[in-house]
């Protein structure tokens, strides 16, 4: 399913991010788009921490460090693909390896790397500045089980 | 320089992100070698930096860079007795490369194998300004703080380290050399992001923190008042994003749907967002460290990692620590310490061979910090 949510807030985009990861059951790839300065650490963050992640405050930018690695319900890989100049990199970084039944992937600067993800069955959301604080949040191909 | 029958000398290892390094230290201060293939300029080629080519250079380099390390520290297998690697945090297909490379030299000499925690090695880098008479060090340190028995912890008191790179922004409260314990974080950007990202929107050359640096001397870093996010008044933590939502705002309008007006600002105006956003970052980082530094009664503050190059940051912390009364004693890593460079793991490793504390061989890379 698709849907458009406005989010005043960095806090309500971490919340909406929370319900997006409660939801998750492991498997999911979910590719954040969005420019500068949109909130896509902000949802991941929510998404993190609804998916279990022990502690949401370690939830950090991984653009220098390319992933981070948390452990909740499932376990998380928090890629960002910022640095990335092409689909090769982004496949040297182990994302196959990240894939399993038991983890989620969600990936920052995803439309750098998107033509990776054709063959995968992905959430995809995009985050547009709307207002000081105000975002317009696009989510794509949502899964049967979730509700938003 | 000849190598004393009773110094313990450790090859160390490092390949967490860029750099892929190797250093011959011994007795955990004297300097026998340090090898950095930088990969700087690869990476502004490509415009970041590329973990590709990280990945295949820390493959492609970890093998010459370590027997450069090796032959520049006149040093045979025999007179090294350890092996040390950084193993955490990292990206973890850079993080393997170093690990393997460690864990088969370990294996193949017969040397005991050192874990050594990548953050925790840029505090040690700090304490190098004091421990090793022969590196050149910026700061004017007594004599009489140098006077310790070898391999002593040259620290008055407890201490609070500031740990401020691209990717970490952290403090430590710092007992020992292995003694320490993580006071606090950033929450979303490490500082040294966010100099990177302005630099991006100032549309200033890779790598950012130097550019921002060298642009903002010419701007008067009271001309735009950017936000100084503190969380709270007892927060230790960190939380550099807003200051780069308002760097961009301020270039292209509230709702990001005004003109991009960096391309027609003049040099005096792009160095004053550079200025203004730099005193805004450091006034966060020294006031925390300061916070961090009253609650565990600090008598010293360590600085390191690649943002501790910033010579603004360097001044200001140095103000503050002489402000308080008593004045606080700062130890700065050496400039050439301050990014990733193996020196700090050998030199680190020193204390965990002393204390015996040994890794085996199912070593693994470790993504996050434990």
């Amino acid at each position: 399913m698709d849907l458009d949510i406005i989010s005043n807030s960095p806090e309500e985009t971490i919340e909406l991010g929370r319900k997006i990861g409660s939801q998750l059951k492991g498997g999911e790839v979910v590719a954040v788009c969005g420019a500068l300065s949109s909130g896509k650490t902000h949802l991941i963050k929510g998404i993190a921490a609804g998916a279990g992640a022990k502690d949401s405050r370690q939830v950090n930018s991984p653009t220098f460090v390319i992933v981070n690695e948390y452990t909740g319900r499932v376990d998380i890989y928090h890629i960002d693909a910022y640095r990335l100049n092409s689909i090769g990199e982004f496949e040297m970084i182990g994302f196959d390896d990240f894939c399993y039944p038991r983890s989620v992937v969600l990936i920052e600067w995803a439309d750098k790397i998107e033509s990776a993800l054709r063959a995968i069955d992905y959430i995809r959301i995009e985050l547009f500045h709307s207002g000081q604080t105000q975002r317009d949040i696009h989510i794509k191909n949502t899964p049967d089980y979730m509700a938003l | 320089m000849q190598t004393k029958s009773n110094s313990i000398n450790i090859l160390g290892i490092e390949t967490s992100c860029d750099e892929t390094a190797a250093a011959v230290v011994a007795n955990g201060r004297t300097v026998k070698s340090s090898v950095i293939a930088s990969q700087t300029k690869l990476h502004e080629k490509y415009g970041g930096v590329v973990p590709e080519i990280a990945s295949r250079a820390h493959i492609e380099k970890i093998y010459p860079v370590i027997t450069e390390a090796i032959e520049q520290a006149d040093i045979s297998k025999d007179g090294i007795d350890a092996i040390a690697v950084a193993n955490q945090p990292g990206l973890t297909v850079a993080l393997m490369v170093g690990v393997t490379a460690a864990k088969t030299l370990a294996l193949a000499w017969d040397k005991p194998l050192i874990a050594i925690n990548h953050l925790h090695a840029h505090l040690q880098s700090a304490m190098l300004a004091t421990q090793n008479l022969q590196l050149p060090t910026p700061l004017e340190v007594p004599t009489k703080s140098l006077s310790a028995r070898q391999g002593d912890l040259l620290l008055t008191g407890p201490a609070v380290a500031l740990i401020v790179s691209g990717g970490h922004t952290c403090l430590y409260d710092c007992q020992s050399p292995l003694k320490l314990k993580l006071l606090g974080s950033t929450i979303d950007d490490a500082a040294g992001e966010a100099f990177d990202k302005v630099a991006a929107i100032l549309k200033l050359p890779y790598p950012g923190g130097p550019a921002i640096e060298e642009t903002a001397k010419k701007g008067n870093p009271n001309a735009i008042k950017f936000p100084r996010s503190m969380l709270g008044p007892d927060s230790l933590d960190f939380s550099f994003s807003g200051i780069k939502t308002a760097v961009l705002y301020y270039c292209r309008g509230q709702d990001m749907k005004g003109e991009d007006k960096v391309d027609s600002m003049s040099g005096q105006q792009i160095a004053d967002i550079a200025a203004s956003f730099q005193a805004a970052v450091i006034d966060v980082l020294v006031k925390k460290t300061k916070l961090a530094a009253e609650r565990i009664g600090a008598k010293t503050v360590l600085l390191g990692g690649g943002v501790a190059a910033n010579n603004q940051l360097r001044t200001a912390l140095q103000q503050m620590c002489d402000s308080t009364a008593p004045p606080k004693k700062l130890l700065i890593a050496p400039k050439q310490y301050c990014t990733d460079n193996a020196v700090m793991v050998a030199s680190l490793a020193y204390y965990k061979f002393k204390a015996k504390l040994f890794a085996d061989l199912t070593l693994e890379p470790k993504a996050q910090s434990e």
